[in-house]
């Protein structure tokens, strides 16, 4: 019975159902409802502001929802907050590593928390700081380093233990090419070798098309579209995802620029309100 | 056993991070050195006539006990910065309890605190404080008691605070009476009634009379009351601190 009310297939890895968030009269998620298979790779598409962090937030129990419900791995993230964080692995969309530490330092901590022997913590630290071109940086304070290099080690950070789940939120933002291609080729090979599913977001079309399986379209809170690229392009009667994309976010975005700038400082005085 | 090495994780990065800002270790000497001398020595002469004995002496533990008060509070605070520079996500979404990381930071700050509290007594010496090596041990005990009861207040307070904007009004609502009524600076003997409630309400009296009773032998409310206050109030705010740690959303 519970599993026909929650959605939760048999193979979904996440289910949500009628997820929704507000901040004191603003809603940034609003009544979303995806599923996410296991071994999937699975891209939230949507432009800035679209309430694709604060999903993630939510799955990764970071935020507790104002509505709705969510299994990642079978759990609650609300109620069972530990057995839903053992199951992930998260690269945040801004800054989230230690300034004072070096590179190495802070794999090492990251390593030492998810639980990973230190042999293999050792040989996967040297493996991904050399993937993502820190291994001659690895003894220097992540203060001296540039906003596209603190951005690789959060990255190689991600990686470090293999999680049945791993979320990317805007993983390739800032990153040059040539980063962003070995990024995803070691990805995709975690997710074709260890079955680890993906769940990123991203408003790059292309990249949602070359690399997920699956694509949900969100903007204002709301997923306008998902299925496959193909079947987006289909069900939109677009040749391509980015004709799709435009044709479902485009118009709207420019008609509404103005209430996004309100809905963003009203945001942000929710967020300030709170403390008070 | 990953408890235990995430506990020791989160324990030497507060090390680390305290080691690393050598600005930081010489900011948090200079107040408690110019207590000591310019109270030290400026009331020393009035409280010998007045036959309190030494002020030095009498001075040190409270002082003593004031940079230990700050030092915990601010290292227990530091969960504002890390939530504004964004680390405090990377260890609320790990696969540890947040009892667990409450733990670790709480023992990193306190043992900074203890250390910091040790490096003034040893420059105590420097301005003629004398005490016995023995009493040590006791002393260190007090030191520890004082650091994890305010390190656990700072964490509960940088749980709820979300920017630094409040905290000085903490400083000077919270931290500055604790310390001032504290008797860390005068003795509780013979205060006006309302001063003698007051103190003996404040969690840092005990701290500071179990510090002066190991150090100079000088006691007030009793070194086994000492203790079990300061262990009493360090257990209620390391469940405080836990429970609202625990409750963090970002």
């Amino acid at each position: 019975m519970t599993s026909i009310i929650t959605g939760a297939e048999q193979g979904d890895i996440i289910a949500v159902q009628g997820l929704t968030k507000r901040f004191r009269g603003f809603t940034a998620v609003d009544n979303v409802t995806f599923s996410v298979r296991k071994g999937e790779i699975f891209a939230f598409l949507g432009p800035n502001g679209a309430g694709k962090t604060t999903t993630i937030k939510m799955l990764t129990t970071l935020l507790n929802p104002t509505a709705g419900t969510i299994q990642v791995n079978g759990h609650d993230p609300r109620r069972e907050q530990n057995a839903v964080r053992e199951s992930f692995g998260i690269v945040f969309q801004d800054q989230s590593s230690d300034d004072e530490l070096t590179a190495y330092e802070n794999l090492e901590f990251h390593g030492v928390l998810y639980g990973v022997p230190k042999q293999l913590r050792r040989e996967r630290i040297e493996q991904l700081l050399k993937i993502v071109e820190l291994w001659d940086r690895r003894d220097a304070r992540v203060k001296t380093f540039s906003g596209g290099m603190k951005r690789r080690l959060e990255i190689a950070r991600g990686l470090l233990h293999h999680p049945k789940i791993l979320f990317l939120d805007e993983p390739t933002a800032g990153l040059d090419p040539q980063t962003r291609n070995r990024m995803w080729e070691y990805v995709r090979q975690l997710n074709r070798e260890e079955s680890i599913t993906v769940f990123f977001t991203t408003h790059y079309m292309e990249e949602a098309e070359k690399v997920a399986q699956r694509i949900a379209i969100i903007d204002h809170g709301k997923i306008l579209v998902q299925g496959t690229a193909k079947e987006l392009e289909k069900r939109t009667g677009k040749r391509t995802l980015e004709e799709a994309f435009l044709a479902l976010t485009g118009h709207q975005l420019r008609d509404e620029e103005a209430g996004a700038a309100e809905q963003m400082r009203m945001h942000r005085q929710a967020w300030r309100g709170r403390g008070r | 056993m990953r408890t235990l090495s995430s506990i020791y994780i989160l324990w030497l990065r507060q090390i680390k991070r305290y080691l690393r800002s050598p600005a930081r270790i010489a900011g948090s000497l200079g107040q408690p050195l110019l207590f000591l001398v310019a109270l030290g020595f400026g009331f020393g002469p009035i409280f010998q006539k007045a036959g309190g004995g030494d002020y030095v002496q009498f001075l040190v533990p409270g002082v003593i006990a004031m940079s230990i008060l700050f030092t915990s509070v601010f290292t227990g605070v530091e969960i504002i910065w890390d939530r504004q520079f964004g680390f405090l996500k990377e260890t609320l979404v790990a696969p540890v309890s947040r009892i667990t990381i409450m733990v670790g930071r709480t023992l990193g700050g306190a043992t900074i605190s203890v250390f910091q509290g040790c490096v003034v007594l040893l420059l105590a010496t420097i301005f003629g404080f004398r005490f016995s090596p023995v009493m040590l041990l006791p002393a260190l005990l007090f030191m520890l008691l004082i650091a994890l009861l305010f390190t656990a207040l700072g964490t509960a307070i940088g749980s709820v605070l979300e920017d630094m904007q409040g905290f000085q009004l903490i400083m000077n609502f919270l931290l500055m009476p604790l310390f001032f009524l504290s008797g860390a600076l005068f003795p509780l003997s013979g205060l006006p009634e309302a001063l003698t409630v007051i103190a003996s309400v404040d969690p840092l009296s005990y701290g500071v009379d179990g510090l002066r009773a190991s150090l100079i032998g000088l006691v007030h409310f009793g070194v086994a009351l000492d203790l079990i206050v300061l262990a009493a109030v360090a257990g209620v705010f390391l469940a405080v601190g836990s429970y609202l740690f625990t409750k963090i959303q970002i």
